[in-house]
Parts: C-alpha cells; sequence; structure tokens
C-alpha cells in the first residue's frame, strides 16, 4: 500500500473516531439526569455511544464507499478477484469485537452493582415474598459476586460520578403500588397514602414495590430507573436524587386500555420543603379520618359491599388518585401490605 | 451420506445410490427421531415450568395437598418399562419377517399400554385433588395428562399397524418403517413417564 | 484438479411431466407437494399477511400522529398492536424466509428432486392459511389485546377472552407447522445433498436454514408448553400464572422468552443465508469467509438459546441471573460481526452490479449493522433498565427485523423472482420501490430512538405532548412505507403475467438452481444435477467449463 493511500485511511480513520467521541459526549439524546444512578448511567451510554458511532460511520462509509469505487464497469461483463478469504483481517474483526464487549460486559458490570448499592449480587431482587424454600437454595451466595469496595471505587472513579450528594445514610422507605391504572405511594410509620411521590433531595430513597392486578412497571426516566411491578412478587428500587424538580413516573409495562394514561408524578424537594409536604400530608389524613375515613382505612363495612358507605369513602383526593369503586375493593383486598 | 470418491477411480455406482429412480432412501426413521427430539422439548419445556414452581414455593407440595400413593404408579412404571422391551422384540421380529411374531408382540404391547392408561384413569378417580385445587395439583394433572394423551396415540398407532400386519405381505421385505416407527415412538413414550414419574412421585 | 464425472449414468433418463402452462395456476391452490410450489404458496401467502400486518400498523401510527388517544377505543388500540406483531412474525417473516425460501431453494441447491417429505411439507403449509384466518378474524369479536408477548395476570384477566384464547390457538397452530417444517429440512440437508457435495460444499443458505430450523426445533415446543398452561390458566381455573392461586407470572416469561428470543434467529438467520448468496452473484466474488460464516451460523444457533432473559432484565430476576444473560447476550455479537465484515470484504474489490436484488442487500447490512448496534447496547444491562419497554426497543426490533429480514426477503425475491416464475421484473421500479422503502423505513423508526430515550413508552395510544412533533415524523415515514409496497405489488404481478421472459441464468450465479431451467421442471433437473463449480468460484475461470466438478470429500 501506497503512502498517499495510507494517510488519506489514517485521516479518515481518526475524522471517524474524533466525530464519534465528540458525539458520544455531546449527543444531547438523554434527558436531564437527576439521580446518582443517572449520571452512572449516562458516563456508560456515552461511552457506547461513541463505539456504536465509530462503528456505524466506519461500515456506511466502507459500504458507500464500495458502491462507487467497485461500480461494475459499463460493458464490463468479467469477474473480480478470487479472495476467499484473509486470515490475519479475519483475527481482528474477530478479536476487536470480543474484547469491545467483554469491556461492555465488566463496565456494565461495575455500573449495575453500584446502581445496586454495594448490595450482593446475588438472588436479591424479584423473588417472591417468601425466601426461604424447598430446595434450601439460601438468598444469599455472597461469594465470588460480592460487589467488594474494589469494585465500586473503580467505577466511582471511573465513570466519573458527579454531585454524589448523601445527607442521610438510612435510605427512606416507600411502598409503591402499582394498579389499573394508578400508583399509590404509602409512606411507612404514617397513614399517608398519596397519588404523588415526594421525596427529599440527596437522601437514598427505597421503594418497595408492589401491584394489585396486573404486572406494571415503574421507570422514572430522569433517573434511567425501572423495574416491573409484580402481583404476589415483591420488588424494589433505590436511587438517590440529585436534581430538585419535578419528573414523571411512567407505566413502562402494558398493563389494560388506558396503559398510556397512567402517569404518575415525582418531587424532588428539598429537605425542607419535603418535611413541610409531609406535615401536610398528616395532617389531612388526620383531618379526614375525623370526616369519616379516608377511602383505603379498612373498615368492616366495606365487607358488606354497601355502596352509600363506600361513595363516602371516596374523598375529593382518593377520587383525584384514579381510585373508583373497583379499585377500591381491590385495595382493601391488600392492605396487609404495608 | 456423501460420496467418497478418490482422485482418479470414476465410481458409478456411488453416484447412483441416491439418484437411481426407484430406490430412495428411507429417511423417514431419522425424520421421526428428529421429529420426536422436538416433542421431547415440550416435556422438557412443562417439567422445567414444575421444577421452577417447586424451587421458589416456600412449602411443596403446597399445604393440604394430601400424600401422593405411590404404589399403583410404581406397578404402572414397571408395566410401561416392560412393554417397551416387548415391542422392541416386535422390532426384532419384523427385522426376520416373522409376521405372526409381531402380532402377538404388538398385542401384547396395546394391552399392557391399555392397563397403564386404565391405572391412571384409576389413579385420576380416586385423587382427592382437582385440576385447580392448587399449583402442584395442576401441574400434576397437566403433566401426566399430556403424557396420558401420548401414551394414546402411541396405542392409536399400535393399533393401525396391528390391523395393518393381517394384509397380505405387509412390512415383509424390509418395508417395516410402520413398526419401527410404532416401536420408536413407543420408547419415548416410556422415557418421558420415567422422567415424570421420578419428579413427580419420587423427588 | 483431476477431471471426475461425478454424473450418474441414469439407466433410466427421467422425463418430466409436460403440464401445459395454462391451467397451472390452480396448482398453487391445491395440496401440491412439489416444493417449488409449496414454496411460492408460502412466499405468496405470507406477503399477504404482510400486507394485512402492514394495514395495522398504518392506523397505529395514525392514532399516534396526535398525543391523545382519539382514532381507535383504547382495547381496540391494543388489539392492533398485538395482532400487527403476532402476524408480522408467525404469519410473515418465520414461514417466509423458513418455508418460503427454504423451500424453494434448498432441493435446488443441494441437488436434490424434492424435500425429504412432501406431503409432510404440503400439511405444513396448509396450516398456514387457517391459522392466519382464525387470529384475523378474531377483529370481528374483540382480538387479544395483551401484546404479542400476552403477559399473564393481564392475559388471564382480560376482557377479550375468546379472543385470547383465539390468539393462544393460532400460535400453536402455527407453531406446529413451523416445527414439522424444520424436521423436513434438518432431514433434508442432512441426507439428500447429492453424491460429492460435502457439508462444506453447499451453499451458505442451507447452513442458515439449518441452523434456524434447530432452533425452531428446540424452542417451538416450548412455546407451546407455555401456550398450553397459559390456556388452562385462561379457560379451566388453574394457576400457574396467576399469583392469587399461588402462580408465578415469571415462569411464563421464561418459557416465552425462551422461544421467542431463538425465534428472532430463526427470522435472520435464513436472510443470512440470502444475503450471502446474493452478494457473490452480484459482486462477481466468492463469498469472503465461507467457513467462518458457516460455523458463525451455528454458534449463533447455539448462543441464541441462552439468552432469552435479556428480555426480563426489569422483571421479577436476581441480580445474578441478569449478569449472566448479559455475557451471554454480549457474545452473540462476536459471531454476526464476523458475518456483516464478512459480507463487506465479499462487496470490497468486486464488480458491483447496482441493481435492486444488490440494493436490497447493501441496504440489509446497511440497516441491520444500525439494529445490530442498538442491540449490542441493549444487552448492558444497566442501559436496558432505562430503555426496556420503550420506543428505543421498537427502533432496534424494527431495524433487525424490517431493515433486516425484510429488506433481505426483498433482495431474495428480486434475486430470485427469474427462477421462479420464468419472468424479468422490471428494475426501474425496483429502485422506485428501494428507495421509497429505505427513505420511508429510515423516516419512521429512527426517530424512535430519541423517543425511547426521552421517555416516551411502548405500547400506548396516549403520549407526553413534547413527543408530538417526532411522532408526527414518524407516521409520514409509516405512510411512505405504506406506499413502497404499491410500486412492488404491481411490478411483481405485472411481470409474473406478462414480464420479459427469463433465461436460465439471467445472474450468472454458480449455484445448481441456476443450471435448470426458469422455472425449474417438476423433478428440478433432466437427468441428474451436475456441479461444475463450487457456489461461489467467480473470477476462478470455472465458468465456461465443460467438465464437472471433482468432489473434494
Amino acid at each position: 500500500m501506497n503512502k498517499s493511500k495510507t494517510i488519506v485511511i489514517v485521516v479518515v480513520l481518526g475524522l471517524i473516531v474524533s466525530a464519534s467521541l465528540w458525539y458520544g459526549q455531546h449527543n444531547g439524546l438523554l434527558p436531564i439526569a437527576a439521580a446518582n444512578e443517572a449520571d452512572l448511567y449516562d458516563s456508560l451510554f456515552n461511552s457506547l455511544l461513541t463505539i456504536a458511532v465509530a462503528i456505524f460511520l466506519l461500515v456506511q462509509g466502507i459500504l458507500i464507499y464500495s458502491m462507487i469505487k467497485f461500480r461494475r464497469p459499463k460493458g464490463d461483463n468479467t469477474d473480480g478477484e478470487p479472495i476467499h478469504d484473509n486470515f490475519l483481517l479475519e483475527i481482528i474483526w474477530t478479536a476487536v469485537p470480543t474484547v469491545l464487549v467483554i469491556w461492555v460486559g465488566i463496565y456494565s458490570f461495575d455500573v449495575y452493582s453500584v446502581m445496586q448499592n454495594g448490595r450482593p449480587m446475588s438472588m436479591g431482587m424479584g423473588m417472591p415474598a417468601m425466601t426461604h424454600n424447598h430446595l434450601g437454595m439460601e438468598a444469599a451466595h455472597a461469594d465470588s459476586l460480592v460487589s467488594d469496595s474494589n469494585i465500586i471505587e473503580s467505577a466511582n472513579t471511573a465513570s466519573n460520578v458527579k454531585a454524589n450528594v448523601k445527607t442521610e445514610t438510612d435510605p427512606l422507605n416507600i411502598d409503591v403500588l402499582g394498579m389499573q391504572f394508578a400508583w399509590i405511594f404509602s409512606y411507612p410509620n404514617t397513614e399517608i397514602q398519596t397519588s404523588e411521590l415526594h421525596v427529599p433531595l440527596g437522601r437514598e430513597v427505597k421503594l418497595n414495590l408492589s401491584a394489585a392486578d396486573v404486572i406494571h412497571a415503574f421507570w422514572v426516566p430522569q433517573f434511567r430507573l425501572k423495574q416491573d411491578t409484580i402481583p404476589g412478587m415483591a420488588t424494589s428500587l433505590q436511587f438517590t436524587p440529585n436534581k430538585l424538580g419535578t419528573y414523571p413516573i411512567v407505566c413502562a409495562e402494558l398493563c389494560g386500555p388506558y396503559h398510556g394514561g397512567m402517569r404518575a408524578e415525582i418531587f424532588v424537594e428539598t429537605p425542607e420543603q419535603y418535611q413541610a409536604w409531609l406535615t401536610q400530608e398528616q395532617e389531612d389524613v388526620a383531618n379526614s379520618r375525623n370526616d369519616g375515613a379516608i377511602a383505603s382505612a379498612p373498615s368492616p363495612e366495606l365487607s358488606d359491599g354497601h355502596t352509600e358507605f363506600l361513595h363516602m369513602q371516596l374523598t375529593t383526593q382518593s377520587q383525584k388518585m384514579g381510585v373508583d369503586l373497583k379499585s377500591l375493593e381491590s385495595l382493601h383486598h391488600l392492605t396487609s401490605h404495608t | 451420506m456423501q460420496g467418497v470418491i478418490t482422485d482418479s477411480t470414476p465410481n458409478i455406482a456411488l453416484a447412483e445410490a441416491s439418484h437411481a429412480h426407484h430406490e430412495h432412501p428411507d429417511h423417514r426413521v431419522f425424520g421421526l427421531i428428529v421429529f420426536l427430539c422436538s416433542e421431547g422439548m415440550l416435556f422438557l419445556g412443562l417439567f422445567a415450568a414444575y421444577l421452577t414452581f417447586r424451587a421458589v414455593s416456600t412449602e411443596w407440595p403446597p399445604a393440604g395437598t394430601p400424600e401422593l400413593e405411590v404404589m399403583l404408579p410404581a406397578i404402572n412404571t414397571i408395566i410401561l418399562l416392560s412393554s417397551s422391551f416387548v415391542i422392541h422384540q416386535a422390532d426384532h421380529a419384523i427385522k426376520k419377517d416373522d409376521i405372526k411374531a409381531v402380532r402377538w408382540w404388538f398385542l401384547l404391547t396395546f394391552i399392557m399400554g391399555a392397563t397403564f392408561l386404565a391405572g391412571q384413569v384409576y389413579e385420576y378417580q380416586h385423587l382427592s385433588f382437582g385440576l385447580t385445587s392448587n399449583l402442584f395439583a395442576s401441574t400434576f394433572y397437566v403433566l401426566t395428562g399430556f403424557h396420558g394423551f401420548h401414551v394414546f396415540v402411541g396405542l392409536t398407532l399400535i393399533t393401525i399397524m396391528l390391523i395393518k400386519s393381517f394384509q397380505k405381505g405387509a412390512f415383509l421385505g424390509g418395508k417395516h418403517y410402520g413398526i419401527e416407527a410404532a416401536s420408536i415412538y413407543w420408547h419415548f413414550v416410556d422415557i418421558i413417564w420415567v422422567v415424570l414419574f421420578l419428579m413427580l412421585y419420587i423427588l | 484438479m483431476t477431471q471426475v464425472i461425478v454424473q450418474a449414468p441414469s439407466s433410466e433418463s427421467f422425463e418430466p411431466n409436460k403440464s401445459s402452462d395454462k391451467g397451472k395456476w390452480r396448482e398453487y391452490f391445491s395440496f401440491s407437494t412439489d416444493h417449488k410450489v409449496i414454496g411460492i404458496q408460502y412466499l405468496v401467502t405470507t406477503f399477504f399477511f404482510y400486507l394485512i400486518g402492514g394495514a395495522l400498523a398504518s392506523v397505529i401510527r395514525a392514532e399516534l400522529a396526535t398525543p391523545d388517544s382519539d382514532l381507535v377505543p383504547p382495547e381496540l388500540y391494543n388489539g392492533l398492536f398485538t395482532i400487527h406483531g403476532t402476524v408480522m412474525i408467525f404469519l410473515w417473516i418465520v414461514p417466509a424466509v423458513t418455508g418460503g425460501f427454504g423451500n424453494y431453494l434448498i432441493p435446488l441447491m443441494i441437488g436434490a428432486r424434492d424435500m425429504a417429505f412432501p406431503k409432510l411439507n404440503a400439511a405444513a403449509f396448509w396450516l398456514i392459511p387457517p391459522a392466519g384466518v382464525l387470529l384475523i378474524s378474531s377483529f370481528f369479536y374483540g382480538p387479544s389485546s395483551t401484546g404479542w408477548t400476552a403477559y399473564p395476570p393481564l392475559s388471564i384477566l382480560t376482557d377479550q377472552r375468546v379472543g385470547q384464547a383465539v390468539w393462544i390457538a393460532s400460535i400453536i397452530i402455527l407453531g406446529t407447522s413451523s416445527i414439522l417444517a424444520a424436521v423436513n429440512f434438518v432431514v433434508t440437508i442432512l441426507s439428500m445433498r447429492m453424491p460429492g457435495m460435502g457439508m462444506f460444499d453447499m451453499p451458505l443458505f442451507c447452513w442458515s436454514v439449518l441452523s434456524a430450523s434447530g432452533l425452531v426445533l428446540i424452542a417451538t415446543p416450548v412455546l407451546a408448553g407455555a401456550m398450553i398452561l397459559l390456556g388452562f390458566d385462561l379457560l379451566a381455573g388453574t394457576a400457574f400464572f396467576n399469583p392469587t392461586g399461588g402462580g408465578n407470572p415469571v415462569v411464563y416469561q421464561h418459557l416465552f422468552w425462551f422461544y421467542s428470543h431463538p425465534a428472532v434467529y430463526v427470522m435472520i438467520l435464513p436472510v443470512f443465508g440470502i444475503i450471502s448468496e446474493v452478494l457473490p452473484v452480484h459482486s462477481r466474488k466468492p463469498i469472503f469467509g465461507y467457513k467462518a460464516i458457516a460455523y458463525s451460523s451455528v454458534i449463533i444457533c447455539v448462543l441464541g438459546l441462552v439468552v432469552w432473559a435479556h428480555h426480563m432484565f426489569t422483571s421479577g430476576t436476581p441480580n445474578w441471573l441478569r449478569m449472566f444473560f448479559m455475557i451471554a447476550t454480549l457474545l452473540v455479537a462476536v459471531p454476526t460481526g464476523i458475518k456483516v465484515f464478512s459480507w463487506i470484504a465479499t462487496l470490497w474489490g468486486g464488480k458491483l452490479r447496482l441493481e435492486s436484488p444488490l440494493l436490497f442487500a447493501i441496504g440489509f447490512i446497511s440497516m441491520f449493522v444500525v439494529g445490530g448496534l442498538s442491540g449490542v447496547m441493549l444487552g448492558s444491562v444497566p442501559i436496558d433498565i432505562h430503555l426496556h419497554d420503550t420506543y428505543f426497543i421498537v427502533a432496534h426490533f424494527h431495524y433487525v427485523l424490517f431493515g433486516g429480514s425484510v429488506f433481505g426477503i426483498y433482495a431474495g425475491i428480486y434475486h430470485w423472482f427469474p427462477k421462479m416464475t420464468g419472468k424479468m421484473l422490471n428494475e426501474f421500479w425496483g429502485k422506485v420501490h428501494f428507495f421509497l422503502t429505505f427513505v420511508g423505513f429510515n423516516l419512521c423508526f429512527l426517530p424512535m430512538h430519541l423517543l425511547g430515550l426521552q421517555g416516551m413508552p411502548r405500547r400506548v395510544a396516549q403520549y407526553d405532548p413534547q413527543f408530538a412533533s417526532i411522532n408526527v415524523i414518524c407516521t409520514i415515514g409509516a405512510f411512505l412505507l405504506a406506499i413502497s409496497t404499491f410500486p412492488f405489488l404491481f411490478n411483481a404481478i405485472f411481470s409474473w403475467i406478462r414480464g420479459e421472459k427469463a433465461t436460465d441464468n439471467p445472474w450468472n450465479g454458480l449455484t445448481l438452481e441456476w443450471t435448470t431451467s426458469s422455472p425449474p421442471i417438476v423433478e428440478n433437473w433432466h437427468g441428474d444435477p451436475v456441479r461444475r463449480t463450487g457456489p461461489y468460484d467467480y473470477g476462478m475461470g470455472l465458468q465456461d467449463t465443460e467438465q464437472p466438478l471433482a468432489p473434494t470429500h
């Protein structure tokens, strides 16, 4: 291969690499990142996008070049060169992708470990509510899969996590119930049940997810986190919000005709705002109790199927939540869950 | 099925093997075995479901399920297993063109298979749980039921071949695919049962 | 190379039935056992269902042109995308690439007169039209509306019980058809190659169909198991997947995806095979890396069986399981990459005949790479967690299934239409078809990547108004796609009836189907087929040789 050809190839490759690197970091394809987990995600995503764009440009470039350069000249009905293989080339295009995917795998494993917050990579998620089972398979095999501090540290530095904001070390537990077609959030140790999710900035939140009827999925795009809520099974999601704002909670598993309308909002507030909201909610609970019970408080009359009484139970708030008679009954069915 | 031809010897006889117009090699046994491997995957999928339900349950069988009686199904298993040996004799016999022996072996296999099914029906009638009683019950009935259905198909095949065997010249002269097929299918049904029996009754 | 006569002197030279052309069309509506007739029956029938699937898509995109659910009732909308997906997979791509191209080409490519089991072949085909009619007619009373994935408990608690039951029945029938065809392919390819044709002498299309058939045989019965248990839950009161009765919905997902992931390889592998056939002929160059492509088909088949839970990364799956499946999924990129690079190397330095078959083949490579890259990204668990069940997924699988399989099918149709019908397709309208399809396809599906990343879930009729303008672009692309089918349809129909007559070998191909007439006679060749060259021996000066090929094994 002559010198000028080599130069051209090097320049083109250089352009592809630069373009990919630039676009990878400035793609603007993702919504704002509002949680620590989202920052981790975005670094990984940008890296993967860089590689993908490079490969894309390379392949499309070669294809277009080929279509121009190797177009059959008019009248030429002869064959091309009988080239069947090229050992070196084939080794390269086997080895390079292999190395790339292994790198992607390791990087992803790291990111995932940190997102799971250093919990052992064992059967920690998504098992049915009972964990001890017939065959004696333990719920935690903590040996080789435990993410040790090394992994977390290297992942943290490697991914340039910014604003790893944390105020309290204790996660804030919130129960989430998905039902056709609404989300209901309960704050343990209070009697708050609401259709809006409020959380304070910088504190780790652990959502205990469940579903009343069919499979739903809890998704906040700005956190890059999603988890199915499955009837009969306890699942969970944790995150640390790091940006104030209001973000959509989108149901991301087909759950019936109004799946598209099943949305809620999460309010990331300052700790003061959050406290204020919490206090207000608790007052509302106390007040409505005086007026004659909130929709979901268990009450003996419910089992009568007393329609009138049920109507009284539907305060404006619960109606705003989208709770109707049918969901009321199914809710009652599940009040054992906290 | 590839022709191996050395460099300089024209080997015409080889080429004719696959393309002589009237002598088509019989691929049906191969085809049947391929199909049965696939059918086996149906059972494997159902077995996997059963084992998964078992693995993730706190209590198995679920509370309130009566203990399964093992004696009758064990006897049934012995009958079915033995019937495989019986039908195998028929396979031997037809390769020696002994059509009379084939008829007897097939009849005996039929009786043993029918006994197995009768035993299953008897068991079903005397079980205190139904299809929808609980998860174990449902999987029990679906697994044994599907297997039983396959036994029924096997009995049908045996019957058809048995009837055919009374035709003049049936299955003679190497044209015994029907006998072989019924036999292979029957072994398949047997193997599935052994796994089923171990999984449901013993483990 | 010593010249050895492989052709057997036929002691009885075979005279085919010379059926007259008039009334031949009746054959296509009959229980013909001729693999070529069956192949065409499959291709025409599946294309018809493709049009139905496309019509459903048009209504879906019309609804999505506005953010509100304002065109069709919500339950019907869910039925639209459910049946769209089901039709496109089970009534279009799977049967078209296996039953259609597989049946037509395999016996010809290996020098056989027909498939191993011609009657079984016909039976497998004739299961398709009734199953299709059954499925489509469910629109009269309320089709299944739980997605082509039919996850319980939704699919057990659905208001469309009859529609759901009919859906289950259709899947079981179509799965059976698929299995029966696969038995035929495995036995035929392994046992009926002409003498002297070893496994590594047969065209790569045969390798791809063999691999795809292996997947069908192993995985489809597990889907049947899932359907049976789901059916019992729906109709008989059992609770395999119903938590209120002690069941587990995630078990269904495992059973379902154990099939449905390999299913995508079933849908793409034969198309890989088509591309491996089209590229050498229209570039006048041997396929690059024959053995690598053959082996990678088998590797994809094996790996494809152990990646299914990457569809369940956000489901009730433990962390260790997610990690395992992530690794296996990422690894599949390697054999796939080997194929893509080998195809590109085939084009490189060739003499490219830039007509419709090659345009669609190059379009295939181009679009499939996009889908493959988004697929590798999705293989990463954390990445997938944000993107699962969003429009990013819809973009990904349409790039591999439309940009991949459909483009590849079109490449195959343009390439083999002369052989199948004895007529040439009009090249000008072929190019129009290609450009309209390429533009419409990208306009419709490229923006969907952004929609998913930005937060739009899938399977919805109403969405956040911020996504409205992008959705309008997608809808325009979809309508352009709809329009693009017309030049093809008219071209195909008109050419079949009154097109320019085709010679035996209009493209100067080297595989065996080009050594007989267009269309081939009933038992494919007068006398026995003769191999004069390997399937990809371009540029070796062998084409004009009178001598048949010496066998290498």
